[in-house]
């Protein structure tokens, strides 16, 4: 049984359809990353899974609920990591998590307690307000309290949206001792590196539908080759070799202050310059290509 | 899962209990103060200048006993007002219990709940204080904590519909100034409302603070049989704005 099934989803806010015709499936055990661009849909999404919003169309099931009836008992078994930090930032940390507990049904809130400080590594700050964190220990507790209930499903939506990069690598560990334990895991990001390094499966939405799906090794393979050449140098030029380089039926995108052509791999001389910069094809490379929008 | 679990109703409460144990010293300063300052007001000034007594009540007593329902609408319809609105537009604090096994019935009956819980509680303070000016404690008087709590569910509905309602918090003002206000002030807790024109008469008469004011004079002074429609009254009005306030919030929390 697969822990998520949506099938011909839509949502629609007034003239705006933010989910158009989704289908996704997400088996037990794996993390999936929902990749897209701002606006593609993926937090409504989430929202959808949540019980937040409801479909216009289609069918959607969580662990064998049907939602909307059911949504109830699917969030019973689910945690949510929400993009926004919305603790209790008076109260104390382990009443942040004791109040999780409660609202999950937690038999032995005491000890769910203590193995979510365990998990954060926030032990010794149990005791302290919210408000006396750290950016990146809060979001650790944040991310605690998702999981204060041991869920088969774990929702992450935008999990390391807004921050630095030290904070996001301690959650990327902390989200790997998720994966480590088998939980099933659909994760919302824009950010590429965090769906690579993550993701089992990437799912790329764009304009409210996944409009590819795979590994990340596969989905570089089918969409982007093996090599990608960098070109960088005035503007006339880059039109130039962009010009070039797409009437061979190469597919070329904006990188920066650059042009990347990708799948160089099969160029024939003069359609990449001598002083281009080669590198493996990246999953950036796929995300551009399919969404037209800048990476980050 | 069962709608209106109370184990669900108990978590969101529980969320609520956390939170008050960082801020109960300043809130109860302010209810053992005010209706202090208030009785030294209008029960010693006004009462010692031109009002002696009135329909048999020293003047400091029927203040003091109207107070109780100012001190209820003050405890019960602005926190909800205004922390219904802060939890959900600014705190996000809805999104994350609704993503819990909680429905939006259960999230607002429990903030229901537990303003009814502590506007009852803090209720019964003006009326403490007018022990120490001359009020005779009564038996029927451990019935006003119910009397609170009852009215302050009516009114923590109120503002829960309301903060669902409007689209900034600055409209508060207009539901403080339209509503809140009149219905403080035509209650009968500073001046019978015998002495309003006729028509506003009336309209007390479907004023549950009023309702209010008079079951705590009953409760302090002794009651009269239609006590018992006064509080059915206020049972109704929390029935119906219970159901107001639900629909109102899943408007606005469900897309």
């Amino acid at each position: 049984m697969a822990a998520i099934e949506l099938s011909g989803v839509v949502k629609r806010f007034g003239p705006i359809t933010a989910v158009d015709g989704l289908d996704l499936e997400v088996p037990e055990g794996i993390c999936l990353g929902l990749l897209g661009p701002n606006g593609a849909g993926k937090s409504t999404t989430m929202r959808l899974l949540t019980g937040q919003a409801i479909a216009d169309a289609g069918t959607l099931q969580v662990l064998g609920h049907e939602l909307p009836a059911d949504s109830k008992a699917a969030r019973a078994e689910m945690g949510v990591v929400p993009q926004l930090d919305n603790l209790d930032v008076d109260v104390t940390v382990e009443d942040n998590l004791a109040i999780f507990a409660r609202l999950y049904r937690v038999p032995d809130v005491g000890a769910a307690v203590d193995a979510a400080l365990d998990l954060a590594r926030l032990r010794e700050r149990r005791r302290d307000a919210v408000d006396e964190l750290s950016g990146g220990m809060r979001r650790r507790l944040l991310l605690a309290r998702g999981l204060v209930h041991q869920p088969r499903l774990v929702l992450l939506d935008e999990p390391t949206v807004g921050l630095d990069p030290q904070i996001r690598t301690e959650l990327w560990t902390l989200i790997g001792t998720l994966k480590a334990r088998g939980t099933t895991i659909l994760m919302s990001t824009h950010y590429i590196e965090e769906a690579e390094r993550l993701a089992d499966e990437v799912a790329v939405m764009h304009q409210g539908r996944i409009i590819s799906r795979g590994t990340p090794t596969a989905l570089i393979g089918e969409h982007a080759g093996r090599q990608t050449a960098e070109v960088y140098g005035p503007a006339e030029r880059l039109t130039t070799v962009r010009a070039d380089a797409e009437s061979q039926g190469f597919r070329v995108r904006p990188a920066g202050p650059a042009i990347a052509i990708v799948g160089s791999e099969r160029a024939v001389d003069g359609i990449v310059p001598q002083d281009a910069v080669w590198r493996a094809a990246s999953l950036e490379d796929v995300f551009v290509l399919l969404t037209g929008e800048e990476a980050e | 899962m069962r709608r209106l679990e109370p184990a669900a109703i108990a978590g969101v409460m529980s969320r609520e209990v956390a939170n008050f144990r960082t801020y109960w010293k300043g809130t109860t300063f302010s209810s053992v103060l005010e209706p202090i300052v208030y009785l030294l007001a209008f029960g010693l000034g006004l009462g010692a200048t031109l009002v002696d007594e009135v329909a048999g009540i020293p003047y400091i007593e029927f203040v003091g006993t109207g107070m109780v329902a100012t001190a209820v609408i003050f405890a019960s319809a602005l926190p909800a007002m205004f922390g219904t609105f802060v939890k959900h537009r600014f705190q996000n604090t809805y999104q994350a219990i609704l993503a819990a096994p909680v429905d939006v019935e259960e999230l607002v009956s429990a903030e229901m709940l537990w303003i009814g819980a502590r506007a009852g509680f803090y209720g019964c303070f003006p009326l403490l204080v007018t022990f120490a000016f001359g009020l005779d404690p009564a038996w029927g008087m451990l019935l006003v904590p119910l009397f609170g709590f009852v009215t302050a569910l009516g009114f923590a509905g109120f503002g829960v519909a309301m903060a669902a309602s409007v689209a900034k918090i600055d409209q508060f003002n207009y539901v403080t100034a339209l509503f809140v206000t009149p219905l403080f002030l035509v209650a009968g807790s500073f001046f019978p409302i015998s002495g309003l024109p006729e028509g506003l008469q009336a309209l007390a008469q479907i004023n549950p603070l009023h309702q209010l004011v008079e079951l705590v004079r009953g409760a302090a002074f002794g009651f009269a049989t239609e006590d018992l429609l006064r509080f059915a009254f206020l049972v109704g009005f929390a029935l119906l704005t219970w159901r107001i306030a639900i629909a109102r919030m899943r408007k606005r929390l469900i897309d």
